[in-house]
């Protein structure tokens, strides 16, 4: 029996590709969000709302991530801003060289921050590094206030934890503070926002804090 | 979910460190998963198994050694294992934690039968 030793890591083709486009975002200032959650938290009426409040104000382009479909990305344009959709057909995530392909069809310029917004799902795309400055988690309240401990790499993972439609908390049952306090024991790190899209409570906070991180470039 | 994903990455691996005549000796790839990896062993080997079908490694399988989530308390020092995901220290309850092992997804190495 003879052995090859190889110590290499699996993911290493996606994560030097996450570098390259790490490179190319800090060359042109660009502060990049990846977007993760379960399907159905809210992160495309997050998105809608953010864009609404700060469209004015800075230049801001969207990759969309789905695994059918374009109707995120129509939602989207409406908004004036560049779009691009992914279909990755069944894909449960984005990877990086989606993101590089994807900003081959972006127009770019000018543009300060860049949100991507990835394949629903709140186990695989923990895995993949595509490059982004930060990764936000979106837990709404009627997923139940266990899920950061349910599924804590997403969580460990991630910088900001916006948790959404905090207006339907009380018929979900869901305590904000025992979701809030399951997440900060897995990640004491976590920036929390407490939002609805429906009330409109907690989106100046969240846009005030994006305009501060656009505005620093990254 | 993506098991078959990362087991196409490892075949690629694979490829990339065994020279084609040896490909038919590949018998065992030694890969290490953390518990926080996102990755579960019994599917990674299933995926593992049905893309290797068609390829000369056939016969080749994957021996998984899962890597625990190890801490350690950067307030107390304290070192441990934890099962979970309470992410305190059980010592003295700070929440301060540095995480020294659990994330990992590595090949270690390939073992080939002798070829004559």
């Amino acid at each position: 029996m003879s052995v090859i030793t190889i110590e290499r890591k699996v993911l290493e083709k996606n994560d030097q590709i996450a570098q390259r486009n790490r490179e190319f975002f800090k060359q042109r200032g660009i502060f990049v969000l990846n977007l993760v959650s379960s399907p159905g938290a809210g992160k495309t009426s997050i998105l809608e709302m953010s864009l609404q409040q700060l469209r004015d104000a800075m230049h801001i382009a969207v990759i969309e991530g789905d695994v059918q479909t374009d109707l995120d990305a129509q939602r989207v344009a409406r908004y004036g801003v560049p779009v691009v959709q992914i279909v990755t057909l069944g894909g449960c995530h984005l990877e990086a060289n989606l993101i590089q392909d994807a900003l081959k069809n972006l127009d770019l310029a000018g543009v300060q921050m860049l949100f991507i917004e990835n394949v629903g799902n709140l186990v695989c795309p923990s895995s993949y590094d595509l490059g982004e400055a930060i990764k936000v988690v979106v837990l709404s309240t009627t997923e139940g206030d266990d899920k950061p401990l349910k599924y804590p790499a997403m969580f460990l993972n991630s910088s900001v934890l916006i948790i959404n439609k905090i207006d339907l908390a009380p018929y979900a049952h869901c305590n904000l503070n025992v979701l809030k306090n399951n997440a900060l024991r897995i990640n004491p790190a976590l920036e929390v926002f407490e939002m609805s899209c429906f009330t409109g409570a907690g989106i100046s906070e969240w846009c005030d804090w994006l305009r501060k991180k656009g505005a620093r470039g990254l | 979910m993506h098991e078959l994903a990362i087991a196409q990455n490892i075949l690629e691996i694979v490829e990339q460190s065994v020279p084609e005549q040896q490909a038919a000796a590949v018998r065992r790839v030694r890969i290490r998963v953390g518990r926080l990896s996102g990755v579960v062993p019994d599917s990674l080997d299933f995926c593992f198994r049905v893309i290797l079908s068609e390829t000369k490694m056939r016969q080749a399988g994957l021996a998984i050694e899962q890597v625990p989530t190890i801490s350690r308390c950067k307030d107390c020092l304290h070192q441990f294992q934890f099962e979970d995901w309470a992410f305190t220290c059980p010592t003295c309850k700070s929440a301060n934690l540095e995480l020294i092992s659990g994330k990992e997804l590595e090949i270690v190495e390939i073992e080939l039968t002798e070829t004559e």
